[in-house]
Order: C-alpha cells, then structure tokens, then sequence
C-alpha cells in the first residue's frame, strides 16, 4: 500500500524519484542526488516537513552507486515522518547541502562528511567534527578495518 | 602527513585581535563544564562575540562497533550512550529491532519498559538540574537531587542489576522481570525523590541568584529552535508542544493521563521550569503503569528471538537448537531499514538500523538529541556574558557519550 505522500511526492518529481516504499511503516523515497535541494525545499515549504530530524549516510560497499544518504524530516504541523535517500557514487562524492534550509543540518552534514567522506557543496564549514583533522581515512567506511591504528601526531608545543 | 595540520592551532593560546576581541579557550576540560568539550570564544570584554564548539573528546566508534557484532550485543553499548538514562537507550534500540523484525513484545514487557524508562527520565532530570545549580554556586541542592537519584538508582540495581550500566532490555523482552516487592519499594523511592524536588523547588525556583543567572540566559527563539532540529525540554521551553511520547506514541504510553509542559521564553529558566514539571509528570506515569501492570510473560515467545528458558535448553532439542542458534548468530531480522523515535531525557532518542538480513546490524545510527542542542550552544552563548555559558550548557544538559557514541 502506497501513502498518500509518497504519491504526491512522485506526481511532483516523476523524473527524480527513483523508488518508493514503506517498509514497516515508515514512508521512503529514493531520490536522484541532484534533485535533493530542490525536493528538500518542497517539503519544508509546501508539505509542512519543518524539522530535520536527522542526516546521516550508510556504506553499502560492494554496490554502485556506493553510499547513501539519508534524511528524517518530521512534520510538526501534519505529525508525518518521511525519510528520503539519495544514492551517492564513490568518485567524488559529493551531494547538495542542507544547510540553507536548515541551521541543523550543519553539524550533521560534518559528521557525515567526517565518518564517510562525503562532501556537502555549500556547506559553510565543512571540517571533521568527532575526528581530529590529522585523522587519515574515513571510519565508518565498510573498508576502514575495525581495529586500524592511525599513525602518531607529533606533540603540540 | 599534510604539513598543513602539524601546525599548532592559531587560537589555541589567549590572544587579542586588532580590533581589541580577546580569543579564549574554555575547555576542555573545565570545571564548571560537565563533560568534555572545548569552546573557543571570542570576546568583547565580557561579551561572547562569536564562538566554536569542539567536540569529539569521547567518540569511541559505537556505530562502527555495533555493525561487528550482534544485535543483542549491541545492548551493553546502548548503556553508554547516555549513562544517566541508561534504560531510555536499551529500549529504544530494543524497539528498532523490535520494529524491523514487525513483532511485538506481550502488554507486561511493555508497561515495565515504560516504567524504566521514566525513571530514567528522572535521573536524567534529576542530574541535569542537580549539576546545573552546583554550578551555579548551589551546592546543596547538588546533594538534595543527588541524594533522590540514589533512590532511584537503588531501586533500578533492584530490577536489572545495575545502577548505570543495566542492559535490561533484550530484542524481544527483557533480562529479568521485576521483583515481587517493586511496587512498594517504587513508592518508597518517589517519597524521597518528592521531598528533595520539592526541597530543591523551594531553593530554586523563586532563588533571586539563580533565578537572575538563568532568567533570559541563552535564549532561542520557537523558529530558530526548529531550525537547528532541537527536541526535548530545549524545543519544549521555546513553545512547541513537541513529545514524542505523544505524537507518535510507541510502547504503551496512549494509555496513560499525562501532560507536556511548555514554556514561553526559550531561555534557560523555561527550560529548568520544564525539567522540574516533567519529573512530576514522569512520576505520575510510573504509579499510572505500576496501577495496570498486567500479569505474564516479558518476553516474546518465539525462540528465534528470544533465549529460550534453562530448563527447556537442556530438556529438549529444538530448544538447544534455538539457543546454539541465537548465541552464535543472533536474532536475524529481515532485510530492511526503520527508523525508530524514542523520547530520550533530552529529547528525541532515534535509531536508525540498516538490516542485511544476517545476525549483524548493516548500519545503526543514533540520532542523538544534545548532538542538535550542542550545535546550537554557538547560538545560544552569543551575545551573553561568559558567565551565562555555565548556565546555558547545563541547561543543554550534553552527555558526552551520546553525543560523540
């Protein structure tokens, strides 16, 4: 059964979304990467989805297109949940940034960036955040081994 | 190595600027300052002109951890997430799974889940204000607040063994019911957490000291707060009648009368008022649920989720099977990924698991309430006294281990 949104959703940007579904309950939509501005900003201004809850990406490694991305945008006004995801290429992985729409998603899209290595264009200060900037590698990379040790920081003066 | 990073961080020593701002180090490891977490602030006199939270000072790779091992295993670690509200945790990761595997736990699984995780809530309640008010100078309270923790830890080591670090909940029920006398000890435990919240009440509240140190400190406004993705008593103080427990009420908390104070202000007042409200409330829910607790089992019956009992291990062996089965591999829910909100002591509590279908978790996300409130500490200080930092970043209320996993 499709909801009501997701079909809304998919008569708005017919060339864009890529898949939909509702696994458990949660409605979901896959979304081409370059339309996940313009998507975004549909929802926070037409449909009433005012919080970002939350952003993050997953590794599924051997496939292509490589990562994802993953938005929870909750609407106060409707009660509504919707995650939408956007296939991320490893080649220069970069996707759109929230940060325009959403003071919020400045930190979130720093940790993605940190633990993934997925770049945000237009992010205003896109630097690793739990990592330290010497850090080599990207963690929770599928191929970043478990129990990998990092080579010495000279000490700080 | 890039030569670029060996370089020694320009702010990291006092340093003035031209044009007469002072750049300052708070952190990380400050002893007005809960938890490790470095503001660089830069200063006008004794005004913050801008600032740059640094956090990572406790990152201990709970996500990378948990895609290695199985999902029950993953419980221990949930403890550590935020070691003040432990049960808040253990259940909220227990019903993602729970979710993507679409099962249900029985009705007395459910109303005890609801209890622990309102005594956690009151710890959690309980710690913030308690260490919020010690360090504005309040001592007393400190130990008022502490002393009705204690209470409440007592009577959590009683259920599931452990003060801080319970790992009560299993995907599909719990460790251990609770024990016969609990309903008497429970009462025994909110007349003390009700007389030291009304002893810290009547310190606090109508203090003139601390009334004026939180008093219109760290203000946000309704837009801004939704901007920055708050929840919890943060967003709550700002107007937004946002819970979880009630918008999307998981568990059994649709059976129970309770309210969600808001405040008006968004300052820290609002938000030491809402805390304070929300205990009380929170009180009212666990001696609502220990009234309807029913009787049963806690945990589901199905042996492919659940541990089956000792005797049936090593009476039969479709049970041995099932217990070989789950210790080895783990409970395999099917492919998939769900998204699960739980009301956490600062807000909303969420996990996100990514299922291949094996006894491992693909990808498990928390979205952890103070990672939002911290992002916005930037917000917030700007403007006030340093000072007011001390009262605003109680108030946040940034429990390290949740907020770096």
């Amino acid at each position: 059964m499709t909801s009501y949104l997701l079909e809304t959703f998919k008569a708005k940007f017919p060339d864009d979304v890529l898949e939909t579904h509702s696994f458990r309950g949660d409605d979901t939509v896959l979304l081409k990467k370059e339309a996940l501005l313009k998507a975004a900003s549909y929802l926070k201004d037409e449909l009433g989805f005012d919080f970002l809850m939350d952003l993050t990406a997953a590794d599924y490694l051997p496939r292509e297109p490589r990562f994802e991305l993953v938005c929870h945008f909750y609407s106060s006004k409707h009660n509504y949940r919707l995650r939408l995801k956007c296939p991320v290429p490893e080649a220069g992985a970069s996707v759109s940034s929230l940060t325009a729409l959403w003071d919020g998603a400045n930190w979130f899209e720093r940790e993605a960036y940190d633990m993934y290595g997925i770049k945000f264009e237009g992010h205003p200060d896109l630097r690793r955040i739990l990592m330290y900037e010497s850090f080599e590698g990207h963690p929770l990379r599928k191929d970043y081994p478990l129990k990998k040790r990092q080579p010495r920081i000279p000490h700080r003066d | 190595m890039d030569k670029k990073n060996l370089q020694t961080p320009k702010n990291w020593n006092l340093e003035t600027l031209e044009d007469g701002r002072m750049v300052l180090n708070m952190g990380p490891s400050h002893p007005a300052m809960h938890g490790i977490v470095r503001v660089l602030l830069t200063v006008q006199g004794e005004r913050v002109t801008a600032s740059d939270v640094e956090i990572g000072y406790l990152h201990r790779g709970f996500e990378k951890t948990c895609e290695n091992v199985t999902y029950n295993q993953c419980v221990p670690y949930t403890d550590r997430l935020n070691y003040v509200s432990p049960f808040i945790n253990n259940v909220g990761f227990a019903l993602a799974v729970e979710k993507l595997m679409g099962i249900e736990t029985p009705a007395r699984a459910q109303y005890i889940r609801v209890i622990m995780s309102e005594l956690s809530r009151l710890t959690d309640h309980l710690t913030c204000i308690g260490a919020n008010a010690m360090e504005l100078g309040g001592f007393t309270v400190y130990f008022y607040l502490i002393n009705a923790r204690e209470a409440l830890y007592r009577l959590t080591d009683a259920v599931a063994g452990g003060r801080v670090t319970p790992a009560y909940t299993r995907v599909g029920g719990l460790t251990s019911d609770l024990p016969p006398d609990f309903g008497q000890r429970a009462a025994e435990a909110f007349r003390i957490v009700r007389k030291n919240l009304s002893d810290a009440d009547k310190m606090l509240t109508r203090n003139r000291i601390f009334y004026d140190r939180l008093r219109n400190t760290g203000s946000i406004t309704k837009e801004e707060a939704v901007s920055l993705s708050f929840t919890g008593p943060a967003l709550r103080s700002t107007g937004v009648p946002f819970d979880v427990r009630k918008a999307t009420p998981y568990l059994v908390y649709d059976r129970f009368d309770f309210d969600i104070p808001v405040g008006s202000n968004g300052d820290n007042y609002d938000r030491y008022l809402v805390r304070m409200e929300e205990m009380r409330q929170s009180m009212r829910i666990v001696e609502q649920a220990l009234a309807q607790l029913p009787d049963g089992p806690v945990n589901h019956p199905d042996f492919n989720v659940i541990l089956p009992p000792k005797e049936e291990v090593c009476g039969n062996i479709e049970a041995l099977m099932a217990h070989f089965k789950l210790t080895f591999e783990g409970v395999k829910p099917p492919k998939g990924e769900v998204y699960q909100a739980v009301e956490g002591g600062n807000g909303e509590l969420g996990f996100y698991i990514v299922s291949d279908g094996s006894g491992r978790p693909w990808r498990v996300r928390v979205r952890p309430p103070c990672f939002s409130l911290t992002g916005g500490l930037s917000r917030m200080i700007k403007g006030g006294y340093i000072a007011d930092i001390i009262s605003t970043f109680g108030q946040i209320n940034m429990i390290g281990g949740e907020l770096e996993r």
